[in-house]
């Protein structure tokens, strides 16, 4: 029986890591391979010995896709690649090839030479990985060989993020990697078509959330800035690099035009305009109307946003900071958040979603004391906010988005599990199909049936065709013919056509019955009154009376002769082929019933 | 299988292909060479033109004076310029379910189609195909409109009056159909029907015909089209280019195993090397600057330019041009700059490597940013404040009828010191030149066209192996000026079939299977039999569904389960129904084994005869004979249902069923 295993290594019922085992009709495909920000120990990657137990990744895998540049779906793509040992294709979008290696080797700075880490991956190794890399287009069909097939659609999120299709034969699984159905401030709303996948994978972040619209939620960040810039304080928005920084600087930049405030914005890594400038390359990766007017006006090109230089930390006055990276798990928002975090009149926004462990899910929980390394406690004062700006489908979204698709079964990732469980019974509630959730490590197999395409030949089904193509609920029509199965080609053709293409000659099976009829007229009057009987019962049968003097029904034959020693008898030989067995043998029957007295 | 052939013009297609109920038009090319006939259209009033002299006929009779003028020798017909559309009455174009276009050259006939033709179907494109060629539409709609001309001749045009012109007015085809430019709001009405599509990208056609774009090489999301079905496959090539130039390399592998290649856009000028001709270009336009004199390129805002500006970029400096003004004069000119920086996913690979960087992928952005390139809308506004001379000149429209070019030939053309470098292969540059004579200008001719060459196209067929060639007539022989070059022709075999503009070919196609599919549970109750080593059979009866094209094998439903309560069914429905019918049967029947069964089973009389044929079995107890041939049983018997229907099931125990 062929089946779909899934088996999520990371991201299974749990945000971070994201990296899922798919075997579909013999293939084995990874979809991610993030790292999760909550651990620093063996944690934080994907457990890749799961895979296979002995034997190379490359023999096992036949390839690896990644959705999007975050780090919790990319971050582990070197250590894989370079260290555990994968030489197959990895395949991932333009944008994301661009700007992936960038924030990989971020990462890698942050932890080697700012935590001292040993025996991580080094610069090169995210070069050598990169060059494994194929970049697809949207909606491109891409063979991975023969038989496997996946196909890229925009997913919103992030520029460059993407959902993907993966397809053997008939069998599918779409996996979303991480999606919006909204089209925001510089992207464009997730989409893909009704292409009725096995099963699709979907994250699930905000399985339980309806966000209220995006307006009221950006008018109330505007005012919360707004309002603390006011009063001198100073904001600090950790964010990072690439996506939502974008989204909220264009924001933030046509406010400030239009209020006309003077307080400075800042950016803080070097990274801004690099990431700007992907953002201006890749313009076709956005939504309608930047991409529409980016002639006349570049939305990338920011007037009020400026670099920032740690120094300024200390600058008097208010001031507005992004700052990487968004968790406030290191780097220079850490340091910035320590600076600030004594101040009530300062205030930090966090606009993204944080892992546990991470000192941004430390204050979003309450926390208000933290222990920092060296024993050292930070008491917050500043007022801590969370504002959604994460660009995830909410639980409205996802349920859109299985609408879309029309999956045969779903199963959920890149979520809590107890918010799971809530749009588990949801979607199989409304859809009516299966809803799996499994956690790390944890497979999930689902049997498949794939329909067989064979070719049938034109002849044959035109004929059937012609034959009326409504099936009457009362007697379908059958169609008959004969598979030839050579190699791994099949062939339905006709019977006739079968036996001419093997050069095999056909043997014809007769059969003869004699029947007895009392009956003392002459031979020619009892055809013709068994014709008559005939046409008055079958009606729609072809009945015919032939010169000869004998009576044909469809193919079968029926001649009377004179018994050779009862005149009063007659015989009636009823002749027809095995292919019309059914006719012949009822119609036997029914002479031997003997004919309705006429009239004489 | 038919191709109706609706254009003439080998690089600017237009082709339906009738195949599987499916009715696909392939490009859309707009003929403009028409515009040659017709004078320039000045942007400033211009003397010279307006004071040609009015044309008569041998005879002195006067009367098309108003409608046709005479410079140089050549009759130009002074109206609002026309184009020469694709043939509109050889197929009902309503009919058409979807248009492909293969590059934004040969989409410039589109609003005609779907504005004016009761065309209701979808056009596919790539995202660079559509913006640029919205740039071209929108450029070619202002340089008409923005010259309002109040003149239209059409007296010309009577085919008694056109057979007393000279030539080429005389021989031109198809007046009748010229027709004058669209509008902007056809142009927009049209755009807004295109489905933008990737390379790669399969996209169903009602479920019979899947259409695939590949990347042809040419220019900026250029394509060739797959057009298959499960069993045939034909291919479309249209413009496609093996030189590195910027656009992604042409996807030759999966043209392979095609039925049928239908190949149009060759190259223009199979005889010119562009490599040779880009040289000579640099060149000459040094040599121009370097004496004093003002150097014009009449070109599209979009293709070939970019390649020039990238050569003269590494160029400039070298030959010590760093101080000349290079000007880019078009209503399009700068979202075409910056279109062009934005398709990294549709570029070479070079480039695509530099948008990773992040820099932009044309050097075109650094001559802008350091003022080495400027590019205005049209010469009127900041152009006529910024102008300095020498300088070099790239505006359009390469056919000098329309467009900045021609205010640039009128000023220019008196002057020995300038040069017009003609890059574009479209337009004879003599037939340009002609209502701008006498001219002291210098005229260069450096055409750059990369599509295919010959050579390149017999390797490409060798590589691809098509059973089948088909392209416009002009392939299948030497071009006209050069009938002793044999090399200039497309040489395969079988030898392509050609055609020309307004026939209808009949295509060598047989089709003879279709996909069906076989459900689950149908294929588990297959039983097949090996009946020669690695072929088996299995005979197949099952209900036949077909929703959308696709057709589907269910199993037969089970028979009804007998309604022992009800009444007796009437007897006319005990009547089998002759449709259902029994297989075929096969094999032979060994008699002496054959015996044997029927002693096994309770036979003890049996007897058996040679005939000339075969054998006659007796069964003599029962009075029935059973004939025994090589091909043919043949049971004969009395009355005796149960014996005759045992006898046969012993038969059928030795014969294949098909």
């Amino acid at each position: 029986m062929p089946e779909i295993r899934v088996t999520p290594l990371g991201a299974g019922q749990d945000v971070g890591r994201s990296c899922i085992l798919v075997s579909i009709g013999g293939k084995n495909v990874m979809l991610d391979c993030g790292m999760h920000m909550g651990f620093n120990d063996d944690r934080r990657f994907p457990d890749f010995s799961y895979i296979t137990r002995n034997g190379r990744l490359t023999d096992f895998l036949d390839c690896v896709i990644i959705s999007h540049f975050h780090l919790d779906h990319c971050g582990a793509l070197p250590y894989f690649s370079e260290m555990v040992g994968y030489d197959g294709p990895i395949y991932m979008t333009h944008p994301t090839q661009a700007i992936c290696p960038i924030l990989l080797e971020d990462y890698r700075k942050i932890a080697v030479d700012k935590k001292g880490e040993a025996n991580f991956f080094t610069s090169q190794m995210i070069k050598d990985c990169m060059k494994k890399v194929v970049a697809v287009h949207l909606h491109q069909t891409v063979q991975v060989d023969d038989e496997l097939e996946i196909k890229a659609y925009y997913a919103g999120h992030v520029l460059g993020a993407a959902m993907f299709q993966i397809k053997v034969g008939s069998e599918s699984v779409v996996y979303t990697g991480d999606y919006n159905m909204t089209p925001d401030r510089h992207l464009g709303a997730a989409w893909i078509d009704k292409c009725r996948p096995n099963l699709l994978i979907t994250e699930s972040t905000y399985a339980t959330t309806i966000r209220d619209s995006k307006r009221c939620r950006e008018r109330d960040f505007l005012k919360k800035v707004h309002e603390t810039v006011e009063r001198g304080g100073k904001v600090l928005i950790p964010v990072f690099a690439l996506g939502r920084a974008q989204e909220l600087c264009i924001l933030l930049e046509t406010f400030w035009e239009r209020v006309n405030l003077k307080a400075p914005i800042y950016f803080s890594t070097g990274l801004t305009e690099k990431a700007n400038h992907y953002y201006k390359l890749f313009i076709t990766w956005t939504n309608q109307k930047i991409r529409k007017t980016f002639v006349q006006r570049n939305m990338f090109e920011f007037k009020h946003i400026k670099a920032f230089d740690r120094a300024f930390a200390d600058n008097p006055g208010p001031m507005v900071v992004f700052a990487t990276p968004g968790m406030l798990h290191a780097g220079q928002s850490l340091q910035i958040f320590r600076k600030w975090a004594g101040n009530e009149k300062n205030m930090v926004i966090m606009p993204g979603y944080c892992v546990q462990g991470t000192v941004g899910h430390k204050i979003l929980s309450g926390q208000r004391k933290l222990e920092m390394e060296g024993r050292q406690v930070l008491e917050v004062k500043m007022q801590v906010e969370y504002m959604s700006f994460s660009a995830h489908a909410d639980a409205k979204g996802i349920m859109q988005l299985v609408g879309q698709a029309e999956p045969e079964s779903v199963l959920l990732v890149h979520g809590e599990a107890k918010k799971m469980e809530f749009l588990k019974q949801k979607i199989e509630q409304e859809f009516r199909v299966n809803c799996y959730m499994p956690a790390n490590g944890e497979t999930v197999t689902l049997p498949t049936s794939p329909s067989i395409p064979v070719g049938i030949s034109l002849g044959l089904l035109k004929r059937e065709m012609a034959q009326g193509l409504l099936p009457s609920a009362k007697k379908p029509r059958l169609l008959h013919g004969t598979l030839i199965m050579k190699d791994s080609s099949f062939q339905l053709v006709s019977s006739e056509q079968a036996l001419k293409e093997l050069g095999l000659a056909e043997h014809q099976l007769r059969f003869t019955c004699r029947v007895h009829l009392h009956d003392s007229r002459k031979e020619q009057e009892t055809a013709a009154r068994v014709y008559s009987h005939l046409k008055s019962i079958l009606k729609d049968h072809c009945v015919q009376h032939l010169p000869d003097g004998s009576v044909t029904v469809e193919s079968i034959l029926i001649q009377a002769a004179a018994h050779s020693e009862d005149p009063g008898t007659k015989v009636l030989l009823v002749s027809w082929t095995y292919q019309d067995e059914e006719l012949g043998s009822y119609l036997t029957s029914l002479l031997k019933k003997g004919l309705p007295q006429a009239p004489s | 299988m038919k191709l109706y052939c609706l254009s003439g013009h080998p690089t600017l297609p237009c082709n339906v292909l009738k195949f599987k109920s499916t009715t696909i038009m392939l490009d859309c090319g707009l003929d403009m060479t028409s515009t040659l006939n017709f004078l320039p259209l000045p942007l400033v009033q211009s003397p010279r033109l307006s004071n040609l002299p009015g044309w008569s006929l041998k005879d002195g009779n006067a009367f098309l004076d108003k409608e046709l003028k005479e410079c140089s020798g050549h009759v130009f017909v002074d109206s609002v310029p026309e184009f020469c559309l694709p043939e509109t009455e050889l197929i009902d174009l309503s009919t058409v379910d979807v248009i492909l276009i293969s590059n934004y050259h040969c989409m410039m006939a589109l609003p005609y189609i779907t504005e004016h033709t009761g065309f209701t179907g979808t056009v596919y494109a790539t995202e660079p195909t559509v913006q640029i060629g919205r740039l071209l539409m929108e450029e070619l709609v202002n340089f008409i409109e923005r010259v309002p001309k109040a003149q239209s001749a059409s007296l010309w045009k009577n085919k008694d009056i056109q057979r007393l012109l000279p030539s080429p007015l005389k021989d031109a085809v198809e007046v009748s159909t010229w027709r004058r430019c669209y509008t902007m709001q056809e142009v927009n009405s049209a755009l807004s029907k295109i489905q933008l599509v990737g390379y790669s990208q399969k996209i169903e056609l009602f479920g019979a015909v899947q259409v695939t774009p590949l990347s042809s090489g040419y220019a900026l999301g250029s394509s060739n089209w797959i057009i298959q079905s499960h069993y045939e496959k034909v291919s479309y090539v249209s413009g496609s280019s093996l030189l590195t130039t910027h656009p992604q390399p042409m996807d030759q592998a999966s043209l392979k195993n095609s039925d049928v290649l239908v190949l149009t856009g060759l190259t223009q000028i199979p005889t010119a090397n562009p490599d040779g001709m880009v040289g000579e270009f640099c060149s000459n336009l040094a040599l121009t600057v370097r004496n004093g004199g003002n150097v014009l390129v009449p070109c599209y805002p979009s293709g070939v330019i970019y390649d020039l500006l990238e050569c003269l970029y590494q160029y400039i400096d070298s030959a010590g041009l760093s101080n000349i003004p290079f000007y880019f004069i078009s209503p399009v000119a700068n979202s075409s700059l910056e279109f062009s920086q934005i398709f990294a996913e549709w570029l070479c690979h070079n480039k695509q490597t530099k948008v990773y960087l992040p820099e932009p992928p044309f050097p075109h952005a650094e001559l802008i940013q350091t003022n080495k390139l400027r590019h205005y809308p049209s010469i009127h506004g900041d152009f006529s404040n910024d102008f300095r001379q020498p300088c070099v000149v790239f505006t359009g429209h390469p056919s000098l009828r329309f467009g900045d070019v021609v205010h640039f030939m009128e000023l220019w053309g008196k002057s020995s010191l300038n040069t017009v470098i003609f890059t574009e292969p479209d337009f004879s540059y003599l037939e340009a030149l002609a209502p701008y004579q006498p001219l002291a200008m210098k005229c260069i001719y450096c055409p750059i066209d990369t599509r295919l060459n010959f050579i390149q196209v017999s390797k490409l067929l060798k590589e691809v192996q098509p059973l089948h060639v088909v392209c416009p007539e002009q392939y299948t022989q030497p071009p006209p000026a050069q009938s002793h070059r044999m090399d200039l022709m497309i040489d395969c075999q079988p030898p392509a079939m050609s055609y020309r503009r307004a026939e209808v070919l009949a295509l060598p196609f047989k089709r003879l299977f279709e996909k069906i599919e076989i459900m689950p549970e149908l294929a588990d109750s297959l039983v097949p039999m090996e009946i020669k080593p690695g072929i088996s059979l299995a005979t197949v009866s099952a209900v036949l569904h077909t929703k959308d094209n696709k057709h589907v094998l269910q199993p037969p439903p089970r028979p009804a389960p007998p309604t022992s309560g009800k009444k007796r069914k009437r007897a006319s429905e005990d009547i089998p129904d002759c449709k259902v019918l029994k297989p075929l049967l096969s094999g032979s029947i060994p008699v002496e084994q054959f015996v044997q069964t029927l002693e096994k089973h309770g036979f003890s009389d049996v007897k058996v005869e040679d005939t000339a044929k075969g054998h006659i079995v007796l069964l003599q107890e029962a009075e029935t004979l059973i004939q025994i041939e090589e091909d043919s049983t043949h049971i004969i018997c009395d009355n005796d249902e149960m014996l005759r229907v045992r006898l046969r099931d012993l038969v059928l125990k030795f014969l294949q069923k098909f």
